[in-house]
């Protein structure tokens, strides 16, 4: 680019390095500095302790399950948003950004209250035995509805751009229905698909408003690793908050850039199918906005 | 684009039934709840619950916070979008991570680095009170919203390619008259649409904010935290009207992002 021609490029840089100078990168090192004040053995100690072991399979276990569940029902949205017409589509596809607006303490008890053992709909899950709130499976709740706008919102914008004469051309070549959607429909949906997956999966990870007013917080049952953090904060014991924090840093920083690179892969592999740059939107979809990653 | 391909006609509305049921049951029933249960004993306790003097200072703190980090992280969004979007350097890719980052770090951990940074036993330890008041919940907020503007700037940036703001130069403006007059205004509207979010962001966080606060009535509640306390005393009512004034803003935002989307189509030169 016109590096020599435009000006302004050590002011713009000299403040975006302080800035996140100030308020990235040193309070990110205060986790590491604090962690090697344990030792070892002390580190292995707090985050092998029954308790957090627990905490973290159950928060990478609800993770996984919600970020599947939320790429299905994402899937079937997008779907819907892109290829029907049917009344109330333009309310829906407004919705779909809901959970990124809505605070998540308010999300948290609004659904709880929904789906608790008295609420509306929770009532006819407790008539089943089936308990909506308290319980590992209103996590999963909770993390499903955070999780469904990542997935629309990264792979609306491909399946916009799919040429559905490919499955008309899949079609009339003797495919069902079903063959074309899966041979022809899926592969092309598939980066944006993984990527919407490893998004709600890596907000699942770390959240915590949403999660604790649902999830009772039993330690080893319903407590997910945040809340065990949260709860060592308030003991004062910040040498095991940290700990069990930099195992959670660490695991989300792999997520990122496994995205990023996953992402600028499938770029590239498509770049035969690239838009000229008059077709390219001048906002970039809000998912990517809200979890970065373009 | 619209047309179904070859779907049944069943398999069509089976599909139109699952979204459909899916915002019903995830979405509309909830917000519904909310509304209902702040109501359930009719207006005048619902107008109580949201005038009481913490109601009032969790506001005027909730404000107050967004006013000071929202502006600050769209002076930052601006200066990161000139430097990333229109020079290569190298490490500009490490840069674009980084800014990344307070999205991939849990809240509850981001409220922990700045007690480790300024609690009573922190590394910059000083006499200012910062946590557990309301400089840190400033900072707590500022940092999880860093990424909203820049991130909604650079690819703006990038697709208008720099030949206006070099025309502008060789006809002779300053520097500054380029900044104001060709790059601020064609960026307006991913501006706007960053600003919104990370708005919408500041108002409602919630973990992060949580951690530094120290839950002082009347002092470091943000509307939020209020709302936590009210439920966790089993006020539910209560709990719910306030709930509903951050409802009604969260429903205002995703209007926004929709017009702001809709003016700058229109605008696409």
């Amino acid at each position: 680019m016109a590096r020599r021609a435009l000006p302004g490029f050590g002011l713009s840089l000299g403040v975006t390095l302080t800035y996140l100078g100030l308020l990235v990168v040193i309070p990110l090192s205060t986790i590491v500095l604090k962690t090697s004040s344990l030792t070892w053995a002390q580190f292995w100690t707090v985050v092998t302790a029954p308790r957090a072991v627990a905490s973290f399979a159950l928060s990478l276990g609800a993770s996984l399950v919600a970020a599947a569940i939320a790429s299905v029902f994402g899937l079937i949205v997008a779907w819907v948003l892109v290829r029907y017409e049917f009344p109330g589509r333009g309310l829906i596809d407004a919705l779909v950004d809901l959970p990124f607006a809505l605070p998540t303490a308010v999300a948290g008890i609004a659904l709880t209250a929904t789906w608790g053992s008295t609420g509306v709909l929770g009532r006819y899950l407790h008539a089943i035995g089936v308990e909506g709130a308290y319980s590992r499976l209103g996590i999963v709740i909770a993390l499903v509805f955070l999780g469904v706008p990542f997935v629309v919102r990264t792979v609306q914008p491909v399946l916009v751009q799919l040429d559905p004469r490919l499955e008309e051309a899949a079609e009339t070549l003797g495919a069902t229905r079903l063959q074309a959607f899966v041979r022809v429909v899926l592969p092309a949906l598939r980066p944006a698909i993984v990527t919407g997956f490893a998004l709600a999966f890596s907000r699942a990870l770390g959240e915590y408003g949403s999660v604790v007013f649902i999830s009772g917080n039993m330690p080893g049952k319903t407590e997910i690793a945040p809340l065990l953090v949260m709860t060592k904060l308030e003991q004062f014991d910040y040498s095991g908050a940290t700990a069990l924090a930099l195992v959670m840093v660490i695991s989300s920083f792999a997520i990122l850039i496994a995205i990023n690179s996953f992402g600028r892969r499938s770029r590239k592999r498509d770049l035969h199918r690239k838009r000229p740059p008059e077709e390219r939107p001048t906002l970039p979809p809000p998912a990517t906005i809200v979890r970065g990653h373009v | 684009m619209k047309r179904a391909v070859g779907e049944t006609p069943w398999v069509r509305r089976s599909l139109i039934a699952i979204a459909v049921g899916f915002f019903v049951l995830f979405m509309v029933v909830p917000l519904g709840v909310v509304f209902a249960i702040a109501v359930r004993d009719g207006i005048a306790p619902y107008l109580a619950a949201i005038t009481t003097p913490d109601a009032k200072s969790a506001i005027k703190l909730t404000l107050l916070v967004a006013g000071i980090a929202v502006p600050l992280n769209i002076g930052f969004g601006i200066a990161a979008a000139w430097s990333l979007a229109r020079f290569k350097f190298p490490g500009r890719r490490a840069l674009l991570t980084l800014i990344d980052i307070p999205f991939a770090v849990s809240p509850v951990v981001v409220g922990m680095m700045f007690i480790l940074l300024f609690g009573a036993h922190g590394y910059l330890h000083s006499s200012h009170k910062i946590v557990f008041a309301v400089p840190g919940i400033v900072l707590a907020t500022t940092f999880v919203t860093i990424p909203f503007v820049a991130r909604a700037l650079i690819p703006a940036l990038e697709a208008r390619g720099p030949e206006q703001e070099l025309a502008a130069l060789t006809l002779g403006a300053s520097p500054w008259q380029t900044f104001w007059r060709v790059t601020l205004p064609g960026l307006r509207w991913p501006l706007a649409y960053g600003a919104i979010l990370s708005t919408a962001r500041a108002i409602g966080e919630f973990g992060a904010v949580s951690v530094v606060s120290g839950h002082i009535r009347g002092e470091t509640n943000t509307v939020p935290l209020h709302i936590e306390i009210l439920y966790n005393d089993f006020q539910y009512q209560a709990a719910f009207a306030v709930a509903t004034i951050l409802v009604v803003l969260a429903l205002a935002t995703v209007v926004l992002q929709r017009v702001v989307e809709w003016r700058a189509e229109r605008n696409r030169v």
